[in-house]
């Protein structure tokens, strides 16, 4: 047995033994996700059981070094982790923020005392992180940022405010691009980190078109940060957030974009039925269906072709972006599916049936999947410009 | 496996790569088809091919080829498909070669090595009307003394003309068969036609055609595995000559977008065509994934293999159709000259896209293989 199978069989006998069977379920709702932090509440001791195993294991950031809560796993073992996982269709046991972005900008920026420092509590779930990139006036043009943050010696002094901080109102901690030279557009900002307890930071959930306010906008007024607070250079934030910017794209391309990977038109059809032909009835659907089926069986494999050469360095550096473009319209494209295929029945807003409008509700919240995180326009304006290499993009 | 070339098939595409474009570019389609050639692709460049072991690649060593995997030969059919080589690679190379290693026997014995040593070029007559309909063979193979008789009608047999053998698929009593039919045989009449990408395919009435009973490829009544393994094999394979093609088709393009000017400026300026051209990148990128992935799973011998050989044909004859649309439209009134290569491109995509089974027919097979 070679080490990897070794390393499959140890990791399969130990997630056997400690996915308890309720994370083997698929996400109901909301509070199914766990996102840690200071005031989680878990929503049940399955949750609290999962989460406290992984940690122990380094399981929640199986690919970090173990001196920050990872599990030191390589880039093999994590794909073999990963594929377990899947296997018996276990619940990501930590959701965050501080994994999937701050982590890797800490990983790469931070000094040794900050990876100490930070790392370990997002490893535990113990410090839930939020973004503060996008402004009122910054969206695609993220760099005219204006939130100010005036030097006042060994701190200082924040001004302006932030919108779509994805769930701002539950984080303990915000990473947060503040703007601290004026005359310096690119060699200007810095990335500053600090708490959301901090006099002068609130928050305001803005109410989406799904019903729902996952996002906020969030305010600074006069808020003090420690001038030890920020990650990289002082005013070279820009490096930082170029960087967050492309992992958040792969990390949205190693599986996230393209949402639930699996046949529509399977699904479709178990609920509801087929013909005598063993067809779904309409056929124009079921065309429809099947083409896109086509293309999320071939998404998946260019996800895995794109995590394989990524991790191996074999990829374009600017190669998230078509993954993110692509897999976020796909992702578009099947809820308009999961729309037409229930009819007058997935129409329903509140209704018990359904979940309380959940395919609604759900279809409305992906068209913002190819706007957040750079829209679809902007990610063909960074193949055309640095993989197609066109003149004057 | 991780889902990119691993060194060994770095190399192999590292001299392919230039050798099939020096040898057979562009101009070398054009110099066949200008000269009316009856053969339908150069018996010189065959035996180059044969002095690298290309057409036993697939053939197992023991049969004196290479024995190498479908993602190898993918490489060889993606250059194929980028110069848009006139070749019988894919017909005698994978699609029959997938067969006989399959089948095992005296077929095998007798045409894997003559495939390997590069004197067999092997057609595949399984079509009968104007779309594929493998599932619906009426050619019919009734017992007759020592061996069958064959009646029936086959079209888009590609090489047909020329071939030593043709594998044919016919009905029997209890199933599917599939007979090695010899050149020459009585009561074969072969008709080629030119089609718009110059290839040459042919129509082929068996009328009585009598063949001893171990032509039988495989077992009688036993052939469906057989030809599914030979369709997998050629789906898969002209899914990646599509790549070819359609990268190919591409760069042309994305080249012409950089030195063509309009208004003063590159037209490659225009975000119009930018964001145009950085989609179709996407897509070929998808295609080009998900043919590797295709070539994998069959190389693994997985069952999975079946689907995405599917998957692998719709998804890279989107891709490429688009890229050579997009081609011939971006490059303008030029795009429409036949002195300019892009039209070539569109017209071997066509060909291609339709050869074994074209977007809707894989599209609807993978709609029945998830059950609906």
């Amino acid at each position: 047995m070679s080490d990897l199978d070794a390393f499959r069989a140890e990791v399969r006998g130990w997630l056997e033994a400690n996915c308890p069977a309720e994370m083997r379920e698929p996400i109901r709702e909301e509070g199914d996700v766990c996102w840690g932090g200071r005031n989680w509440v878990f929503k049940n001791d399955a949750q609290k059981a999962w989460l406290e195993a992984c940690v122990s294991k380094g399981y929640t950031v199986p690919d970090w070094p173990k001196a920050y809560g990872g599990a030191g796993l390589t880039p093999e073992q994590t794909k073999i982790f990963k594929q377990e996982m899947k296997r018996i269709h276990a619940r990501s046991p930590l959701d965050s923020f501080g994994i999937w972005m701050l982590g890797p900008a800490l990983l790469q920026f931070g000094t040794e005392e900050q990876k100490v420092q930070y790392l370990n509590p997002i490893a535990r779930g113990e410090i839930r992180w939020c973004q503060g990139y996008s402004e009122p006036g910054s969206g695609s043009d993220l760099v005219s940022l204006q939130t100010f943050g005036e030097d006042k010696g060994d701190h200082w002094v924040v001004n302006g405010s932030k919108i779509w901080t994805s769930y701002a109102d539950q984080a303990d901690w915000i990473f947060c691009l503040v703007r601290t030279d004026k005359a310096n557009k690119y060699q200007g900002i810095t990335f500053m980190l600090f708490d959301m307890a901090s006099k002068g930071v609130t928050t305001k959930p803005i109410l989406l078109i799904s019903g729902n306010s996952p996002f906020c906008e969030t305010f600074f007024d006069d808020v003090e940060v420690p001038k030890t607070q920020f990650i990289g250079e002082i005013n070279r934030g820009w490096d930082v957030a170029k960087y967050l910017l492309g992992h958040e794209r792969e990390m949205i391309s190693g599986g996230g974009a393209g949402g639930d990977m699996v046949s529509i038109g399977g699904a479709f059809a178990k609920a509801f039925g087929k013909n005598a032909a063993g067809e779904l009835d309409d056929p124009i659907l079921r065309a429809e269906m099947a083409a896109f089926d086509v293309d999320v069986f071939a998404y998946r494999a260019m996800g895995e072709r794109f995590m394989d050469m990524w991790k191996t360095g074999r990829a374009h550096p600017a190669s998230s972006n078509m993954m993110k473009y692509v897999g976020t319209e796909l992702n578009k494209r099947r809820h308009e599916l999961v729309m037409s295929g229930g009819g007058s029945e997935a129409l329903e807003w509140d209704s018990e049936e359904t979940k309380g409008g959940a395919r609604a509700r759900g279809w409305l919240r992906t068209k913002a999947n190819s706007i957040e995180g750079g829209t679809s326009e902007v990610m063909l304006n960074v193949i055309a410009k640095r993989i197609l290499d066109l003149p004057g993009a | 496996m991780p889902l990119y070339h691993n060194d060994d098939q770095a190399m192999l595409k590292d001299s392919v790569a230039p050798f099939v474009a020096e040898q057979a570019p562009v101009s070398h389609l054009r110099q066949l088809r200008d000269s009316a050639d009856a053969t339908g692709f150069s018996r010189d460049l065959w035996s180059q091919f044969t002095e690298m072991g290309l057409p036993g690649m697939l053939v197992p060593e023991a049969h004196g080829g290479l024995g190498m995997g479908h993602m190898e030969a993918g490489i060889v059919l993606e250059e194929i498909g980028r110069n848009l080589t006139p070749s019988p690679f894919l017909s005698t190379s994978v699609g029959a070669v997938a067969a006989l290693a399959k089948a095992g026997g005296t077929q095998a014995g007798r045409w894997l090595p003559a495939i390997a040593s590069g004197e067999a070029i092997i057609a595949l007559a399984i079509d009968e009307g104007a779309k594929h309909r493998p599932d619906r063979i009426a050619t019919t193979a009734t017992r007759a003394g020592n061996g069958f008789r064959l009646d029936g009608k086959k079209s888009f047999v590609l090489h047909g003309h020329v071939a030593d053998m043709s594998i044919v698929a016919a009905k029997t009593d209890g199933g599917i068969t599939l007979f090695a039919v010899p050149k020459d045989a009585k009561g074969v009449t072969v008709d080629p036609r030119r089609l718009v990408d110059s290839s040459l395919a042919s129509h082929v009435t068996l009328n009585g055609v009598e063949v001893d009973a171990d032509a039988v490829i495989g077992e009688v009544d036993a052939g469906g595995d057989i030809l599914d393994a030979l369709l997998a094999a050629t789906r898969a394979g002209s899914a990646a000559e599509l790549v070819g093609v359609g990268q190919g088709a591409m760069d042309m393009t994305v080249t012409y977008l950089k030195e063509r000017k309009q208004f003063g400026k590159l037209i490659g300026e225009f975000q119009g065509l930018q964001h145009r051209a950085a989609h179709l990148y996407g897509e070929m990128e998808v295609a080009r994934a998900t043919v590797m992935k295709a070539q994998q799973l069959l190389d693994e011998g997985s069952e999975g293999a079946r689907l995405m050989v599917s998957v692998a044909k719709a998804k890279a004859g989107r891709a490429a159709n688009l890229a050579v649309r997009e081609g011939v439209q971006m490059h303008g009134g030029i795009g429409m000259t036949d002195e300019y290569d892009i039209g070539l491109y569109m017209k071997r995509d066509r060909a291609l896209a339709e050869y074994m089974g074209d977007v809707h027919y894989h599209i609807d097979q993978v709609a029945r293989m998830n059950g609906y």
